[in-house]
């Protein structure tokens, strides 16, 4: 399991519960979502959560990418990180999608995930990164 | 009889299984009798064929016969285009 | 048509490199198939019966000559001569090796094209009206929209991982020519009572195992909210679609489980929500790519003459030429379906006639066309005479557009490895069944497509005359259906009875449009007959025991 990430800040400490386990107790600052729960419920805890980890039991299974854009399209600041069977290949889309965070099933070298990263010079659309689509380039 | 078959890695070709490595020609294959399996996934992990499965076949006079037509038709190439595929080269086509 | 900018051309040469990337790691084993097979599926690249194949994007079926010399040249040094034109206006090579496929890539990213998407559980190619931006009844040319929407799909980073494939048709007249209502979304141009642009959006079309027609879920969609509307309505399949079975896990069964209205509701819901992200492109983009579709340069005094005295030239010209909206030009359709040929299939020579004529007499321009037939949108009618006798020396002028031997047909279990029975070999019977022009002419518009399996490739439910290939207890059997539509009144085919041998179904083919003649009123086409009397005419001819 290879822990990557994208913030300044320390990881997170305490661990994250279920989604369940999160309404049973009111204290808790981590909190996982898996790929068919709705991450919408947790809009109302956004301030008090620093760390939100999106479930991707297999790669292939999307659901996670639009959980992260909702949070981050919400306002959430925390720790938001992928957690599960994360390869090299989905590392650009996750960080597009607002992940700074990445803990992997797989060994992920860390020269090749920034080498991913730095490959596209530009994105067609917006997401929830701050990289301007070329549309937004092309006309000021 | 069960043969072991599946692609090549690198060109896509059809292979066949012939008891010590892989052929386009099926009429090199052997009977690969009950390991099938365990032999296609050894061969898969070494890279030597891409997604290995198990085929039934009768034995025919110039080699095994495949018994279901899709297999028959990788054995030999599109029934539509005669001048290409294992057929051809067999025929000095190709 | 489109010309790439620095941007464009940036993006599909880092593609290229990573795709480059994913093959060395795949050969080398740093990869497994699993791991490998999604990421080179979004780059065209097929395992199928005999080799890899590689599907080229050909956005909304419109190319230049310089492309379509590529197309060829990429046939002769890569392949074995020649390509294969799809339903969704793509092009597959069937011969392709796994350590060329990077270089392929590269190659076609010298004149803009890619192979970006056209598989996987990602957008696909965006499809569009092969007569786009020449035909009169356009309310505007759907390509700039089209365009500005595969710039929008390309690498989007929330929908590259769905629930599955993800198919988009844009149309810009009340003639549906591109199949629109039978897609995942389905966009139609027109302008409300203030004469603004906007789209009639359907949602929820398709083929494959469940056919069905899309409803319609948005009625005016001003056409600045394009990209937002769409946003909306991917995120809510992409969040729900079903995952569990992947013959459930298109939108169109989302859309039929839950409801229009309640998938209308969600999506509305989360319209408003992405309207606050300012996801449209400025006016400002949709102007310069719009720019990039204006007219070519058409002389509206050209001669609107044409001298019919060749009984072959005038046939063909019959057939394959409509009127162009401006006068004294045409617009003429190709046909890749020879009698006993292969369809949708070109040599390499044949595409490079096809990109000279293009060059010669269409201002370089060509459109494939979902029927598998090849475009050239903007001909004078001086040169249709010049144009008919090139085409007749390549083998490239049957005048069968829209009659029985126009086939639809997939590639089938001669080239798929998901394919239960062969197409093409029955699309040959047929044609040479059919073969004499003067009742190919009688039979008038028929519309027959034969898929290898569920899958429907070859669009077999929107057939007027439908055939699906089965595997009955290892055999080769063909199933029957009537009564489909791919046009504006688009309906599903239903299968009329117990299915056939291929020599069968042929001969169930040639009774049922016997049948057909026999009890058609002037005027009526075969699906109209058959619209008006039902099967029961057809299957008593078809299924009679033959009298001892």
């Amino acid at each position: 399991m290879t822990l990557i990430r994208f913030r300044d800040d320390e990881a997170h400490e305490e661990p994250a519960v279920t989604l369940d386990a999160f309404f049973g107790q009111s204290n808790a600052t981590a909190v996982r979502v898996e790929p068919g729960e709705d991450v919408r419920v947790l809009l109302p805890y956004l301030d008090r959560l620093q760390l939100i980890e999106i479930a991707f039991p297999k790669f292939r299974d999307g659901r996670g990418y639009s959980s992260a854009r909702i949070l981050r399209e919400a306002g959430f600041t925390g720790e938001l990180r992928a957690a599960g069977d994360v390869l090299l290949d989905q590392v650009v889309i996750l960080r597009r999608c607002g992940f700074d965070a990445l803990v992997s099933d797989h060994v992920l070298d860390a020269d090749k995930v920034n080498e991913a990263l730095a490959r596209f010079p530009a994105v067609y659309q917006k997401a929830a990164d701050a990289k301007q689509p070329v549309w937004a380039l092309r006309h000021g | 009889m069960k043969l072991v078959t599946g692609n090549d890695l690198v060109s896509g070709d059809v292979i066949w299984w012939t008891g010590s490595g892989w052929s386009r020609f099926i009429a090199d294959a052997v009977e690969a009798g009950p390991d099938g399996e365990a032999t296609g996934a050894r061969e898969e992990a070494a890279r030597r064929v891409n997604g290995p499965y198990v085929v039934e076949a009768a034995d025919g006079p110039l080699g095994p016969v495949p018994l279901h037509i899709k297999e028959r038709i990788r054995a030999s190439g599109p029934t539509v285009r005669l001048d290409l595929g294992v057929q051809a080269e067999k025929q000095g086509i190709a | 048509m489109y010309k790439y900018d620095e941007y464009d051309q940036a993006m599909v040469d880092a593609r290229v490199e990573e795709f480059r990337d994913q093959c060395n790691r795949r050969l080398s084993g740093e990869m497994t198939e699993d791991q490998f097979k999604p990421l080179r599926l979004m780059n065209g690249l097929y395992l199928q019966l005999h080799a890899y194949m590689l599907r080229v994007a050909v956005p909304y079926g419109t190319l230049d000559s310089r492309q379509m010399h590529m197309l060829a040249h990429i046939a002769r040094k890569y392949d074995r001569g020649y390509g294969h034109f799809t339903t969704r206006q793509n092009l597959q090579y069937n011969w392709i090796k796994l350590d060329d496929a990077a270089d392929i890539l590269a190659e076609l990213a010298t004149v803009e094209m890619h192979a970006i998407q056209t598989s996987g559980n990602c957008i696909r190619n965006i499809s569009a009206d092969q007569y786009a931006g020449a035909a009169a009844d356009e309310v505007a040319d759907p390509r700039p929209y089209a365009e500005l929407l595969r710039q929008w799909s390309t690498f989007h980073p929330e929908f590259l991982m769905l629930p599955r494939k993800f198919k988009i048709a844009v149309i810009g007249a009340d003639e549906d020519r591109a199949a629109m209502k039978l897609h995942d979304i389905g966009l139609k141009l027109l302008k409300n009572a203030a004469g603004e642009l906007g789209f009639e959006v359907y949602v929820g079309g398709g083929q494959g195992r469940t056919p069905m027609v899309a409803p319609l879920i948005r009625d005016f969609l001003p056409a600045d909210e394009l990209v937002s509307y769409l946003e909306a309505c991917l995120r809510v399949y992409n969040r729900y679609g079903r995952r569990d079975n992947l013959y459930k896990a298109r939108i169109k069964i989302l859309v039929h489980e839950i409801g229009a209205d309640e998938y209308r509701r969600q999506v509305e819901e989360e319209f408003l929500h992405v309207k606050t992200l300012a996801l449209d492109p400025p006016a400002a983009e949709l102007e310069r790519i719009a720019a990039m579709f204006a007219l070519p340069p058409l002389d509206p005094t050209a001669p609107a003459e044409i001298d019919r005295s060749d009984p072959d030239f005038a046939l063909w010209l019959d057939q394959q030429v409509v009127d162009h909206k401006v006068p004294g030009h045409a617009i003429v359709t190709i046909s890749l379906k020879p009698t006993g040929g292969i369809p949708g299939d070109a040599s390499a020579d044949q595409i490079d006639v096809m990109a000279k004529l293009a060059r010669e007499f269409s201002h370089d321009e060509l459109r494939v066309t979902h029927a598998q037939n090849i475009v050239l949108p903007h001909v004078r009618k001086a040169d249709l005479y010049a144009i008919w006798t090139r085409l007749e020396e390549s083998g490239l002028a049957t005048p069968n557009l829209d009659l029985i031997t126009d086939i639809i047909a997939c590639p089938g279990l001669d080239y798929c490895a998901l394919a239960n029975a062969r197409s093409i070999p029955l699309a040959q019977k047929i044609t040479e069944r059919f073969a004499n022009l003067d009742r190919q002419r009688d039979l008038g518009e028929v519309k027959l497509k034969i898929s290898g399996c569920i899958n429907a490739c070859g669009h077999h439910h929107a057939g007027h005359i439908g055939i699906l290939g089965v595997d009955r207890k290892g055999e080769e059997n063909y199933q029957l259906s009537f009564g489909g539509s791919g046009a504006e009144d688009a309906s599903v085919g239903k299968i009329i009875g117990p299915g056939f041998s291929e020599d069968g179904i042929v001969d169930a083919v040639e009774k049922a449009l016997e049948t057909y003649r026999g009890i058609r009123i002037e005027g009526e086409r075969f699906l109209d007959t058959y619209r008006r009397v039902g099967s029961d005419p057809f299957k008593a001819a078809i299924y009679e025991k033959a009298s001892v």
